[in-house]
């Protein structure tokens, strides 16, 4: 299976978020946990389910992504590298505007 | 302008409670994000990619210079300090929180603003003419039966719930500047041959993946008789439109499926029995809604103001600016002026909270207390006197909002595509911002003419790409943003879908395809005169293919 992060909206500001390796969400990609069996996706879309439950986040769901050698995770949809960024069209929006974007 | 009345203020001040109520419970957890959803869309919250998104209503496009400062306060108190006008003549706010919605609302409340009707299946905000009231050539101000419509739809509980979202677009002139072959309804305000005002209606037009053009169901609807016949035409579709499949539920379905004639004729067996009825519009409360767009006090002037003649002749800029975004009033000695959301690279339809300050305090000063949205994703100034039209271009520049380019290749109408929207498949705004840049020099812009390029970044098309004279959709290509060109689409009287010219472009490739298709007509136009949606018409889509595919191999 090709690697998955779980990512959603956070409920009380619309904010992306991710699953983190410590069970939180968190905003940035880089930190987020790699599902690479179709088990650890689904064990991660379990923790999205009780994080709605909860009312943390909305709509969990797997996204692609790829692992570089130095471990930088990346999306690879279009639409996840914006969602990870920001607007492509304004740097100065989103998370690139606040340090938490993609690496180069 | 019209102003709430006390029912008006009522019934957005308690909508604003109940929002927050809604809210509350949301995060409290008592709501659900599906029973949830349904609510805050009738509130105009949507989620995007980013963020929560509002969409406010500016109802017929008309604001106050008042409102429009408000509409910059909640840019700045609330959002990213910007906002982007959209082609249903709203604007957006891409950042809100939905902790904060309920505020905004509450402070877009204390201005006569809501955004009711900016989502859900329901009649949506009523769009016009956005040179309502000052056009020489119209016949009647379509604000008027536009306000008549707003209060008739909102809320009305029979068609709350109907099988799709249902958009009314009214001119008042015969020259179409609100698109109405492209909405479920289109009104046009014609006089008959005894000299009465009346209503030409159209019905099932749209565009999203099925683009079909409206078709006329009547010649003439007396005034008394709008709203029943608006609630005949609503009556048969929420009765017998598709719910079953949310692609094939527009009413312009609906009509397409059944035929006109037959839809014509249950729409007018509905009618009969209506059209008497309470339905029938009061004349004193035409009269009184009338009054709200009497027109302003104007001065009488003269038709020429010698000063502005001769800085038009002076100042080149002047006179290029003048040439594009300065249109006739009805009366003598006055102007319509457009500001451009537009300037060369910048996202099309953003305009930066300080640049709506600045708009509002022109319009305060120079056109009136009035300003309108367009469809086309610019602002106007409706009421400028001839002599302040130079003050007015120098205060504009120095917001940056005076390109000289309305109508013009760089005017260019682009949804928010994959940047921001969740409906996304592709970006539309860079697209547009390097075709922007592209003709960057207005004179080589003023050469091509009248060119109007719109893009979609998915099939719902709500960049207007069917309706281009150069339409450009964005789709998904195994992960690849690539783009469609359509060709000879147009929205006014003489309304046409584009033709899909052949394979889509990639994201690097589609600009050099725009000016290529620019070039062309160039190359083929009859003369100077001829705008290219004319030599379009006129020659076809083979040189343009040649030119686009074949020269390529």
């Amino acid at each position: 299976m090709s690697l998955k992060v779980l990512t959603a909206n956070r409920l009380i500001d619309g904010a992306v978020v991710y699953l983190t390796d410590l069970g939180a969400w968190g905003e940035v990609l880089t930190r987020a946990r790699v599902a690479d069996t179709k088990e650890a996706g689904e064990a991660m879309l379990a923790m999205g389910r009780e994080a709605i439950g909860f009312r943390l986040i909305v709509g969990a769901y797997l996204a692609d992504v790829t692992r570089d050698p130095d471990g930088t995770l990346r999306p690879v949809k279009m639409r996840e590298i914006i969602r990870a960024r920001g607007p492509s069209v304004r740097a100065d929006l989103g998370k690139q505007a606040e340090g938490r974007g993609l690496p180069a | 302008m019209y102003r709430y009345d006390e029912f008006d203020q009522k019934i957005v001040d308690e909508r604003v409670a109940q929002f927050r109520d809604q809210v509350r419970r949301r995060i409290s957890g008592e709501l659900t994000e599906d029973q949830f959803k349904p609510l805050r869309l009738m509130n105009g919250l949507y989620l995007q990619l980013h963020a929560y998104m509002l969409r406010v209503a500016i109802p017929y496009g008309t604001l106050s210079g008042r409102q429009m400062r408000m509409l910059a306060h909640v840019a700045r108190k609330y959002d990213r300090g910007y906002g982007h006008f959209t082609t249903r003549q709203n604007i957006q706010y891409n950042w809100p929180a939905l902790a904060d919605a309920p505020d905004i609302l509450l402070d877009l409340a204390t201005v006569e603003m809501h955004a009711i009707q900016t989502s859900g299946n329901c009649i949506r905000n009523v769009t016009a003419d956005h040179f309502a009231g000052v056009a020489a050539d119209e016949v009647e101000d379509p604000r008027i039966i536009g306000e008549i419509l707003r209060q008739w739809s909102t809320f009305h509980p029979e068609f709350s719930f109907l099988p799709r979202k249902f958009k009314i677009a009214i001119t008042g002139s015969p020259r179409d500047r609100a698109a109405i072959r492209v909405h479920d309804i289109g009104i046009a305000i014609v006089r008959n041959a005894a000299g009465e005002v009346g209503y030409e209606f159209w019905v099932g037009g749209g565009q999203g993946r099925t683009p079909i053009l409206a078709k006329k169901t009547r010649d003439f609807v007396a005034k008394r008789d709008l709203i029943s016949y608006s609630e005949a035409v609503l009556r048969v579709y929420n009765e017998l439109g598709r719910r079953d499949n949310i692609y094939k539920a527009r009413i312009k379905i609906q009509v397409q499926e059944m035929g006109i004639e037959k839809f014509i004729a249950m729409v007018e067996e509905e009618w009969a029995q209506i059209r008497d009825s309470y339905l029938v519009l009061p004349e004193e409360e035409v009269r009184r809604i009338e009054a709200y767009f009497a027109p302003p006090a104007y001065e009488s002037l003269p038709s020429v103001d010698p000063a502005f003649d001769a800085m038009r002749r002076d100042n080149r800029d002047f006179a290029a600016f003048v040439n594009t975004n300065v249109h006739a009033h009805k009366v003598p000695g006055y102007a319509v002026v457009s500001i451009s959301l537009k300037p060369i690279g910048a996202p099309p339809g953003d305009a930066s909270a300080d640049q709506m300050d600045a708009v509002a305090d022109i319009a305060e000063r120079f056109s009136l207390d009035e300003i309108r949205v367009t469809h086309e994703q610019n602002l106007v100034l409706p009421n400028v006197r001839q002599s302040d039209l130079a003050a007015v271009w120098q205060e504009l520049k120095r917001h940056g909002l005076a390109t000289a380019n309305i109508g013009l290749v760089s005017d260019i109408i682009a949804c928010p595509g994959l940047d921001y929207c969740d409906l996304a498949n592709a970006r539309s705004i860079p697209v547009a911002q390097r075709i922007s840049e592209r003709f960057a020099d207005l004179d080589r812009a003023h050469g091509i003419g009248e060119l109007k390029i719109k893009i979609s970044g998915c099939i719902n098309a709500c960049g207007h790409h069917h309706v281009g004279h150069i339409g450009i959709l964005g789709v998904d290509k195994k992960g690849e943003e690539f783009y469609q060109i359509t060709l000879g689409g147009s929205a006014d009287e003489n309304a046409s879908i584009g033709d899909i010219l052949g394979p889509a472009f990639a994201y690097d490739d589609v600009v050099d395809a725009v000016e290529t298709v620019v070039k062309t007509y160039l190359g083929v136009r009859a003369s100077e005169g001829e705008t290219f949606l004319a030599c379009y018409r006129r020659v076809g889509a083979a040189p343009f293919k040649e030119s686009l595919y074949d020269a390529a191999h």
